[in-house]
């Protein structure tokens, strides 16, 4: 770190912060927006043989700039293949991807994400778009990871509908639902920590904080009781390096860095 | 509990596979009369393309102006196409497994007020287990194993159903197969007895035109015969699978299509924008599909071939001073 302090944005130090878990040579399947972004970073950054494949069908694209679609043509621009959905999922299926990345409007204590329903099913308050293709992902890859803001209407007791399962109702719940064993949330990257699983209960456990934030704003902004690492940490701010790629290669117009 | 719309009935199926006609002859036709001739009240329909990319524009247009209605829809990544049914309540029942979000760009009013004020019957599904429901018809068997949806709300507000495997034991989800009557799939090039290719991404639409009963084709552009002879590599769909085909140039406006040219971002807000107002929608609803001839019309409103040429160099990323250029070619808003 250089002894000036980098001004940067919260979704600026989310996606720092997420692209840096993506080991070279790693698969992820991952959406528009804040996710693609992490990809593109580590892929420029860190991880130059990370493969980024998209549900509709991308893989490996050279992306020329942020999709606006998981399906548009950039998603499989100079790629290595231009395949399908049945494709994407039978990778998903057969193991062959590491990571995929989610959001959500609302996500417990187990990883459990609802993007179908705020209120019941059959008279919804808001009826937000569903599944997509998250569902299968979350089931399938082997390590789910989330980026999303953290607040009390995001993070609840209880969801109002488990679209997209994290640990059900806890440990060998997964399992004993059917889905493939080994699978499962990795880590949550909010705009206040990041958050990995406690190995026995299959709760939140906050791994490190992110600069300026103390536990008690954390746990205010969490709508459930979390875990503390027993070595927490203070999360790197973002680096010189990283910030200059993704403000002058990966989102020079701003879509997704401009919206903090 | 959760109704299953479409019965995996593969005997019935085979029966009408048996029947449909194989004769190579033309089939090009006009979007209105393909409309008229192979959709019905009551059908049950999916869309091919992925939302805002390589999508039917026009046949979604002219089931608006010919007043369909009662439709069920196929959920699989279904977003401006069913924003345009959603905007005259064409459906009363749907498979989701992605509808009401435009992904990034926003939700669709009109899409939300139909959940909201309970007026579709609904059936939860995800997009794998969809374009497995496909691929189960096009194989002609009732229904495919799969490892997802398990232990979720998906899985309790679907028609799956959960089996044990023969060979291994573990648990599996039974996902049906979905033949829909109606599937409407827009290419990049096709001849008049339907043989298409599809360049880029399939997404589900390899599957989707085995599995669709009826299949309507709408290409970029025809090309002769002896083209689709002369590579049949490149053939994604066969022709007797086929029931009609129609030229529309452009026809995936306002969506993407795979190297021809790019999303229209400005249009797809304006869709977004009048949707918040039932008047407001009503008016753009009778500029851009009432009151419209047909699909020429409707990209003449939009900005004709001046937009067109825009949309096409930002896909080809081509900047506006005709350099190539590799870091700027996104998305103009």
């Amino acid at each position: 770190m250089s002894s000036a302090a980098l001004e940067y944005n919260p979704m600026e130090l989310m996606i720092s912060v997420a692209a840096r878990y993506l080991e070279d040579g790693a698969t992820v399947v991952v959406g528009t927006g804040a996710p693609c972004a992490a990809a593109m970073l580590a892929q420029k950054l860190y991880s130059p043989n990370l493969m980024i494949m998209f549900e509709a069908g991308g893989i490996g694209p050279l992306l020329p700039s942020m999709p606006i679609s998981v399906g548009d043509s950039r998603t499989f621009y100079r790629g290595v293949a231009a395949s399908s959905m049945p494709e994407i999922m039978g990778l998903c299926q057969r193991g062959i991807v590491d990571y995929c990345f989610l959001g959500g409007a609302q996500m417990d204590q187990y990883g459990n994400l609802n993007s179908t329903v705020i209120g019941s099913h059959a008279r919804p308050k808001v009826r937000l778009p569903g599944s997509g293709g998250a569902n299968d992902l979350a089931s399938l890859a082997w390590r789910t990871m989330v980026i999303t803001p953290q607040d009390r209407r995001r993070f609840v007791p209880k969801v109002d509908f488990v679209t997209s399962p994290g640990y059900l109702t806890g440990k060998g719940a997964r399992e004993a639902a059917g889905l493939p064993p080994g699978t499962g949330p990795y880590k949550v990257i909010t705009n206040l920590a990041a958050i990995g699983f406690d190995a026995d209960s299959c709760r939140m456990v906050v791994e490190s904080l992110h600069p300026g934030v103390d536990r008690d704003t954390v746990a205010a902004s969490t709508g459930f009781e979390l875990l503390w690492s027993d070595e927490l940490t203070q999360t790197e701010p973002p680096t010189a390096d990283e910030l200059q790629i993704l403000r002058q290669e990966v989102d020079p117009l701003r879509y997704i860095i401009g919206r903090a | 509990m959760p109704e299953l719309f479409m019965p995996p009935d593969v005997d019935a199926a085979r029966e009408y596979f048996r029947a449909k006609p194989r004769r190579m002859e033309s089939k090009l036709t006009s979007v209105a009369e393909a409309v008229a001739q192979y959709l019905h009240d009551g059908d049950y329909i999916a869309i091919g393309g992925f939302g805002t990319n390589r999508i039917p524009t026009a046949v979604l247009h002219e089931i608006v102006r010919q007043g369909r209605k009662n439709l069920g829809v196929s959920g699989h990544t279904a977003t401006h196409d069913f924003q345009i049914l959603a905007a005259v309540g064409a459906m009363d029942r749907v498979d989701v497994a992605y509808v009401v979000g435009l992904e990034a760009r926003g939700l669709s009013r009109s899409a939300r007020r139909m959940f909201e004020e309970g007026r579709l019957r609904v059936t939860e599904w995800s997009n794998a287990a969809l374009a497995w429901r496909y691929l189960a018809a096009a194989m002609g068997v009732p229904f495919l194993p799969a490892r997802v949806m398990l232990g979720t709300d998906t899985q309790a507000y679907s028609a799956a159903k959960e089996i044990f495997c023969p060979f291994t034991g573990i648990k599996l989800l039974a996902v049906p197969a979905l033949y829909p009557d109606l599937a409407v799939i827009h290419v990049h090039q096709a001849d008049v007895y339907g043989n298409a290719r599809i360049e880029g991404i399939g997404v589900s639409d390899f599957e989707l035109a085995r599995a669709a009963k009826r299949l309507i084709i709408t290409c970029e552009r025809l090309v002769p015969p002896e083209e689709i002879r002369r590579q049949p590599t490149r053939t994604s769909i066969p022709y007797f699978l086929v029931d009609a085909v129609c030229e529309v140039p452009y026809g995936s406006y306002p969506g993407n299509m795979p190297y021809e040219y790019f999303s229209d971002e400005v249009h797809l807000g304006q869709w977004l924008e009048a949707e918040e107002d039932p008047a407001v929608l009503a008016a753009f609803l009778d500029k851009y599909i009432y009151g419209t001839r047909g699909f020429a019309d409707y990209l003449e409103l939009c900005g004709g071939s001046q937009r067109l040429q825009q949309l096409r160099r930002q896909e080809l990323l081509i900047s506006a001073n005709g350099d190539a250029s590799s870091a700027q070619g996104g998305q103009q808003r």
